[in-house]
């Protein structure tokens, strides 16, 4: 069973249609309990990352969380913020990361030579880095929805296994052992988004 | 590579789905789930719902339309339509809706775009400007339903709505609506030009010439349409249609040349 964690914000819903129309067993939660029960865990996130980090935190699901992922080595997917929040720290806050993946958050810069707009809005497309079973058969021309003004730098570039382009190339999926991460949103993202869930419920 | 986002615009009145012209003439088109579930078999880019009686009326957003929108939808949906304080911003984040939209509140007290954008992320308030063409040039900015007039200027306005906090601008064309003869360019490029945020534009779209014309003036922007997506032919009757993926393609074309 899949528990997506529902500590007060972001798009828990999309996550539980999309797992409703698999047929996979799914729990939208905020129940220590039911992190328990579960076999793997969706952390998703929107806004601000202090926010987010202090929505965690009073929702008493840090350390069932941290138990559940660190302790009983479950595998979790942090999606957007979510995946932000699995670094030590962000440019955007001053709030202390989960630090399950090596890295910080950093807010995305232009070169000087190319002017653009922030956020990174819209969908774009992605490259797989190496075979990993989270992005099997996905649509790579068809790309996914990225809404996010920071981006993740891993200190470890085997942990990086997926980069898109905008204001040069960056990490856009993520995996150590069992945390995984995705900047974009795989609820949003139409069919190939179904797909990496998919994927993710049958690591 | 980043795409244009191509967006359907839909306008609920009376828990309804109509279609203006020049923001008047509504016609009915149906009901707003069933064209969220068309959308969704086309994959849709993104899809903006605006309440368009809300603030006119100075009612609560109807909260538990948009809980059944957001549920339905599988693609990223922005609300706009009566959101005056940053707790109803919350609540309706909290639907699973991706984006708000704001205008007249926003142009009344600009503060309130600083609050959404500290609680919800900057990335999730859009400022939507309803801009009308003036008799002796220039455009000037509206508000409820185009009807009343609003001190600041449009690319002023746009600029203070980046400087507070807003993740996107779409500029809304009133003399363009449900024309079906083009975008009005002139007004979004200055605005594009003026502003670091992703810009949308809406208002006037009839074909896929009309928003090839707009990426190649204005580059990767969002492109977003109603009539165009609900109407078939010059009676308008009601066809719920999207871009093919050829025509995706064709567009996105033009982004990368």
């Amino acid at each position: 069973m899949i528990a997506v964690l529902d500590y007060g914000f972001g798009n828990v819903r999309a996550f539980s249609n999309i797992y409703r129309e698999l047929n996979i067993a799914h729990v939208v939660t905020s129940d220590p309990a039911d992190l328990n029960r579960a076999d793997k865990v969706i952390l998703p996130g929107v806004g601000a990352f202090d926010h987010a980090m202090e929505r965690l935190h009073a929702s008493g699901l840090t350390g069932p969380l941290t138990e559940c992922v660190i302790g009983d080595a479950k595998p979790v997917l942090g999606v957007c913020v979510g995946m932000q929040m699995l670094a030590r720290s962000s440019e955007e806050g001053s709030a202390a990361g989960l630090g399950w993946i090596e890295g910080v958050v950093e807010k995305i810069a232009f070169p000087a030579s190319e002017a653009g707009q922030l956020p990174h809005m819209g969908w774009n497309t992605i490259r797989s880095r190496g075979d990993n079973p989270l992005l099997a058969g996905l649509d790579d021309a068809f790309g996914f929805y990225f809404l996010h003004s920071y981006r993740f730098r891993c200190d470890n570039a085997d942990d990086v296994i997926a980069q898109a382009d905008y204001a040069g190339e960056f990490t856009c999926a993520i995996n150590h052992g069992n945390v995984y991460g995705a900047q974009f949103h795989p609820e949003k993202s139409h069919h190939n988004g179904v797909r990496l869930l998919k994927n993710f419920a049958e690591l | 590579m980043l795409r244009a986002r191509v967006i359907p615009c839909l306008l609920v009145r009376n828990g309804g789905l109509v279609k203006t012209r020049k923001f008047d003439d509504d016609k009915y088109v149906g009901d707003p789930i069933n064209a969220v579930r068309i959308f969704n078999e086309k994959e849709v880019d993104e899809l903006i719902v605006a309440d368009i009686d809300a603030t006119a009326n100075g009612a609560e957003p109807n909260y538990a339309m948009i809980a059944n929108l957001a549920a339905e939808c599988r693609m990223p949906l922005c609300y706009g339509g009566g959101v005056t304080t940053v707790d109803q911003a919350k609540r309706i984040m909290g639907l699973g809706v991706e984006k708000i939209s704001v205008s007249a509140a926003a142009i009344e007290r600009p503060q309130l775009i600083t609050e959404m954008a500290e609680k919800v992320g900057g990335q999730s308030v859009v400022v939507v400007l309803d801009v009308k063409k003036r008799t002796l040039g220039g455009h000037q900015l509206r508000t409820h339903n185009g009807k009343r007039t609003a001190k600041p200027g449009v690319v002023e306005f746009a600029q203070l709505a980046e400087t507070m906090g807003a993740g996107e601008i779409v500029i809304n064309s009133i003399d363009n609506d449900g024309m079906m003869a083009g975008y009005d360019l002139a007004i979004a490029c200055q605005v594009r030009a003026a502003v670091g945020v992703p810009v949308t534009v809406l208002g006037g779209a009839g074909s896929l010439a009309d928003m090839q014309a707009a990426v190649d003036t204005l580059g990767t922007v969002g492109v977003a349409a109603g009539s165009m997506f609900v109407f078939k032919g010059t009676y308008r009757a009601v066809l719920i249609s999207y871009l093919s993926g050829d025509e995706r393609r064709a567009l996105q074309d033009r982004v990368a040349a």
